[in-house]
């Protein structure tokens, strides 16, 4: 445990010496852009203020490439596939055409600015204003948040397979290596996430799903956390990935609900019946309950996670912003926020597994709510 | 806003990416995984009950044996008192035995004792008879000269009777 931890923190310290190396640097490219103001129209990234807000959202949101560093006018990214569904047609291009979103290609280009900001947009002949009467394209294309999504995808099943096998080969063995890491983990699921929720008989169905989805969120908010390249996608802290996890919640839950669970909805005993008969004030209420749980379980991952980077990245945009004012500044400056920055990259480990048990026990929770065979309105009346 | 609008292509690659790994974990992971701790916990479990049960029956052997031990102990203990009373009486009988013997080869003894006694007493009587026959005989041989000299005989005859 010492040792990963120590492990962390000098991974850590490497990274933000690599931040410092860059500090240097932007400052010798705001004195070169200053010292040459007839420089060239490429150049105008270099002469852009360091704007943090800017810097910050573009670190968390996702993006059709994986940028991964840039030297000078040197940008090092990896261009994805673009695949667009315009008017019923399927477009495919690598992202690497639209030069880092400086050029259009094919009638589409990246917007700049604005509520598309980010998203591919249909520009008109000239091949550079954004044509605004245009619907914008469907956007299947393989961003990196769905590189991501696949790496992690196949690590899931490499690990989990491979350790499948040795629990196939040796079954009454104790267990090994990487076994003996997540075999913890996954009792932890079993005997602290499902049984609780669900009960020791009901438990086993939902399995599959509850450590799924509690290995897959772990295991991304682990790889957010790192900052190159296999890791440093923001997965989890993208909406589109905390909805889909919220919506299988919601789905089962639905599915598996049994009368007592709509009995309760929709006429709730115990409930006066002025409550529910000229305006269905309790119905309202239970169904409102029904969408508000797997939209909180969405919000809350979303959040947790986007707020640790949010808070992480902030701390490092604080050199940048006292190192323009001064140099000095930016260095002295740098020593609090790296401090900072390890302190909340600790906290951010504990936050990867308190937010993947939440999420799961609450998935827990919920499906053994809808399958609850008895009230306990028809028990103890009085309580209610 | 970018950052709070779920995008149409992530969802659906999620979507469908998501549930192809969760059935692939299914098959491949979760199951054969449940099943081997599943397995492997009631493997655990029957052991320790069987060593508790063995325990319980060594603790049962235990105590058999040492009934056993106490019982063999006790037999013994049966057999040499009995042995020890066998041998007692076997020497008593044998001492009474003895005794009783060595009283009737006294009583014999004596027996045979006065028997020979009385054999030798009668045969003395016979000899002294036989003895008086003879000098009876020689007193009347030689018709008596005188008393005196009678007497003298007799004296002398009487003399030359030993008994033995």
């Amino acid at each position: 445990m010492i040792r990963k931890l120590l492990y962390s923190v000098r991974l850590q310290l490497a990274l933000f010496a690599l931040f410092f190396a860059g500090v240097s640097y932007g400052n010798t490219i705001t004195s070169d852009t200053v010292a040459s103001p007839a420089a060239p129209a490429h150049e105008q990234t270099g002469k852009k203020p360091f704007d943090a807000g800017e810097m910050i959202i573009d670190h968390i949101v996702d993006a059709h490439e994986w940028h991964i560093l840039t030297y000078n006018e040197f940008h090092l990214s990896i261009p994805l596939p673009v695949i667009l569904i315009d008017k019923g047609k399927l477009v495919t291009f690598s992202s690497g055409n639209f030069h880092h979103g400086e050029k259009a290609y094919m009638g589409y280009r990246l917007s700049n600015e604005g509520e598309t900001k980010g998203k591919i947009i249909k520009v008109l002949a000239d091949g550079e204003t954004p044509d605004a009467t245009a619907k914008l394209p469907l956007d299947f294309s393989i961003t990196k948040n769905v590189v991501s999504l696949f790496i992690s995808l196949i690590l899931l099943c490499v690990i989990f397979i491979s350790i499948a096998n040795r629990y196939k080969k040796n079954p009454d063995t104790a267990p090994k290596g990487l076994q003996s890491i997540l075999e913890p983990l996954i009792l932890f699921v079993r005997d602290d996430i499902a049984i609780p929720g669900l009960g020791k008989k009901n438990h086993a169905r939902f399995m599959p799903f509850l450590l799924t989805a509690f290995f897959f969120i772990f295991f991304n908010n682990l790889l957010g956390l790192i900052p190159i390249f296999p890791g440093g996608a923001n997965l989890t802290g993208n909406i589109s990935i905390t909805l889909v996890l919220a919506m299988f919640t919601f789905v089962i839950t639905t599915f598996i609900g049994n009368k007592n669970y709509w009995i309760h909805i929709f006429n709730a005993p115990g409930v006066p019946w002025w409550l529910k008969f000229p305006i269905p004030l309790m119905p309202i209420v239970e169904f409102l309950g029904v969408i508000t749980k797997p939209f909180v379980l969405m919000v809350r991952l979303f959040a947790n996670m986007t707020a640790g980077h949010i808070i992480l990245l902030g701390f490092m945009s604080l050199i940048f912003i006292f190192g323009k004012m001064n140099i000095f500044a930016g260095y002295g400056v740098s020593v609090f926020s790296i401090a900072f920055g390890v302190f909340m990259s600790l906290l951010e480990l504990l936050v990867a597994f308190i937010q993947a048990y939440v999420f799961t026990l609450l998935s827990s929770i919920y499906f053994g709510m809808a399958m609850e065979e008895h009230h306990h309105t028809e028990e103890h009346p009085i309580e209610h | 806003m970018q950052l709070v609008t779920p995008g149409i292509g992530l969802i659906f690659w999620m979507l469908v990416s998501f549930s192809l790994v969760m059935l692939i974990l299914k098959a491949f992971a979760w199951t054969p995984i449940m099943k081997g701790i599943h397995q492997r916990e009631e493997t655990i479990e029957k052991a320790l009950e069987a060593a508790n049960e063995a325990k319980k029956e060594m603790l049962l052997l235990k105590a058999g044996n040492e009934q056993l031990l106490r019982e063999a102990k006790d037999e013994r203990d049966a057999l040499m008192r009995d042995a020890r009373k066998m041998k007692e009486a076997i020497l008593e009988e044998a001492r009474s035995k003895a005794s009783e013997e060595s009283a009737r080869i006294v009583e014999n003894a004596r027996e045979n004792i006065q028997f020979e006694k009385m054999a030798a007493i009668n045969d003395l009587k016979n000899q002294i008879a036989a003895i008086s026959m003879e000098i009876a005989e020689k007193l009347v041989g030689k018709e008596l000269e005188n008393i005196q000299q009678q007497h003298q005989l007799t004296e002398k005859l009487l003399k030359e009777v030993k008994i033995n």
